[in-house]
């Protein structure tokens, strides 16, 4: 009997005609799935956006600047500026040939440039081919600079989606010149990167055009591309080698902190790794807390649901009611109160986090919330067996009560 | 029908035992109208309690039609008390949010009855004590005696063995409670045994049996005409 089309509608009727009590408690676990769901999702599109935000450039780097030395050495006084040369990377490049891909050129310089009536002012980066894939830059007409551009120190620029829109207004910038001082650069691609708009408003020139143009060879900064399959400790051997190398080639004190300065991307890598996991614990902790939250106001809910209808079961006991039938009836209106409301709150919740979309990014530095179907799931199920819960046990003591106790409580 | 030997009853409290019915011997017959009088306190309301398997007993013997009852389990005794008692009181107890029709058909729902002929059998009921023009009223909309008669058809639905009415006219004034006493002879005239548990000695005497207790023992029995 107990779970007979009878049954079914005596609980429907019982439903429609409590709509104050049936509305309590389906809200309560709507809500309950929608805050869960919404703050977890939330937190999900802060995470997605700080890896985002981590993993523009390539990881597995080393970048190597020029400094002032700090102590003498082999003769020569402290405080002298360093400066690599072509011929320098050529021959770290011979030296570690084993251990790495490529040692990419990067000299950079802010410099005025027009087009018609438009001018304005930009980073130029000269740099070698390498440095596409070092900066994960995408390419969306056009091409990026290649070997023949270094060999031949031509004038070919490769321009940011941004610088594009502002000289070029709605003209395509492809195969056009710019002006730089007396000079004219050919536009030969355009690029965009993840990076933001920062770098979308910097110009790629081959770096041997440009060290032509000032007549030097010097070099910035190197980046040095090492084997993706290198764990985290070898490239921090590697990056000892390569400072160790290098202060020898430049006569630098082993001794001396300074002269030149190495960052190894991989070492980002593992600290963003590591706050990102700090993070995801926050989001954990954030969400069973509002699940928790929710547990408490279904069974609050259902404690006075059973209170409020004490004297209702005293009467239906009186007239041959089974305490059997009694928990049946309470749980089972419980359990469908609460499927339908946190089927209500889960997609509500979810058709919530699709329309917030990116529009916190800017702001809260959130992008696409989300949360996994599995997550959303399992929290309604937790919601809806501890609503069960709840109700079975203020509903098997009501139906212990003897009849004339429950019918003596008006 | 019913049949009662040195049956005893005790509540505790505190720390001590407050002796409730002191031995009760009672035996009645099928068809009767007996009514039990005492003041509060006398046990009347415990006896019923205990004859309607609301409460049990600590020592003596209770048969119900040559059924025994004695420490019955929840389930046992919702079943008896929904095969062989039907229940009246003074305060109605009707479930406020169904209408008088469908108070009249829970009985039935726990007899497993189906829904059609649950229906039916309270239409008959409700036409019986006069209401059947209020089927779907709630008992918010009905008066007094009209809330009392539809309780009065709820205990009768199931065709029980025993009607046993606590305090039936309590909440009712003397025309309604009239009335509803009216309607109970009828129903005893059927050949329902009725027990009426009351303080007023005019309902009393309205009773073919008065059973008078006082401090937990029956003073009096005495046959009315």
């Amino acid at each position: 009997m107990v779970f007979s089309k009878d049954s079914w509608k005596e609980i429907f009727d019982t439903i429609k005609k409590n709509k104050l009590r049936t509305f309590l408690s389906g809200f309560t676990v709507a809500l309950g799935i929608l805050i869960f769901i919404i703050l977890f999702g939330l937190g999900n599109g802060l995470q997605s956006s700080f890896s985002m935000f981590f993993t523009d450039d390539q990881v597995n780097t080393i970048r190597i600047y020029p400094s002032t030395t700090t102590i003498p050495y082999r003769g020569y006084e402290s405080n002298r500026q360093i400066k690599f040369t072509n011929e320098d990377v050529k021959k770290i490049k011979e030296n570690f040939k084993k251990k790495i891909e490529d040692i990419v050129i990067r000299n950079s310089y802010y410099t005025m440039f027009s087009y018609k009536q438009q001018a304005n002012t930009y980073r130029v980066r000269a740099v070698s081919p390498g440095h596409k894939s070092a900066e994960k830059t995408i390419i969306m007409k056009g091409r990026y600079l290649h070997e023949g551009d270094i060999l031949n120190k031509t004038k070919h620029v490769v321009i940011g989606r941004l610088v594009e829109e502002d000289l070029f207004k709605k003209e395509n910038g492809l195969g056009k010149y710019i002006h730089e001082g007396g000079k004219s650069w050919k536009v030969v691609g355009v690029f965009q990167d993840e990076g933001g708009d920062r770098e979308e408003r910097n110009l790629y020139v081959p770096y041997t055009t440009e060290q032509k143009l000032r007549n030097n060879d010097e070099v910035e900064q190197m980046i040095v591309i090492y084997d993706k399959d290198m764990s985290y400790d070898q490239s921090l051997v590697l990056e000892r080698e390569l400072d160790a190398y290098i202060k020898n080639l430049k006569i630098i004190s082993p001794k001396d902190n300074r002269g030149i300065y190495l960052s190894n991307t991989g070492e980002e890598q593992e600290n963003s790794r590591q706050f990102a996991s700090v993070l995801q614990i926050i989001i954990s902790f954030i969400g069973i807390g509002t699940l928790l939250a929710g547990v408490i106001g279904i069974s609050n809910i259902m404690v006075f649901v059973v209170k409020e209808r004490t004297k209702e079961i005293g009467i239906r006991k009186a007239i041959g009611a089974t305490p059997a039938s009694i928990i049946a009836m309470i749980l089972q209106e419980s359990i469908f109160i609460t499927m339908i409301s946190g089927y209500f709150g889960l997609v509500s919740a979810i058709l919530i986090l699709n329309s917030i979309g990116d529009s916190l990014m800017e702001k809260y530095f959130i992008s696409s919330p989300y949360i996994e179907t599995s997550n959303a799931i399992w929290a309604t199920i937790i919601l809806i067996f501890f609503g069960a819960l709840a109700g079975y046990l203020p509903a098997r003591k009501a139906a212990k009560i003897k009849p004339i106790v429950a019918l003596q409580d008006i | 029908m019913i049949e009662i030997k040195g049956l005893n009853k005790s509540y505790p409290t505190g720390q001590s035992f407050l002796h409730v019915l002191k031995g009760i011997d009672l035996s009645i017959e099928e068809g009767e109208l007996v009514a039990i009088m005492g003041s509060s306190g006398s046990g009347k309301s415990t006896l019923l309690n205990i004859i309607g398997m609301l409460d049990n007993y600590d020592s003596g013997s209770y048969l119900l039609d040559g059924v025994p009852i004695k420490d019955l389990d929840e389930t046992k005794a919702a079943n008896y008390r929904n095969k062989f008692l039907g229940f009246v009181f003074q305060s109605f107890n009707l479930i406020n949010y169904k209408t008088a029709l469908e108070n009249i058909s829970l009985p039935l729902y726990y007899q497993g009855i189906s829904r059609n002929k649950r229906r039916d059998i309270a239409l008959e009921y409700l036409d019986k004590v006069g209401l059947a023009n209020w089927a779907t009223h709630l008992p918010s909309e009905l008066s007094g005696g009209q809330k009392q008669r539809i309780a009065i058809a709820r205990a009768l639905a199931s065709k029980p063995k025993v009607l046993l009415a606590d305090e039936p006219t309590g909440a009712l004034d003397s025309t309604t409670s009239e009335e509803v006493m009216g309607l109970i002879k009828k129903i005893n005239s059927e050949g329902k045994t009725i027990l009426v548990v009351t303080h007023e000695q005019d309902i009393a005497n309205m009773c073919k049996r008065i059973i008078t207790l006082k401090d937990g023992i029956i003073m009096t029995d005495i046959k009315t005409k």
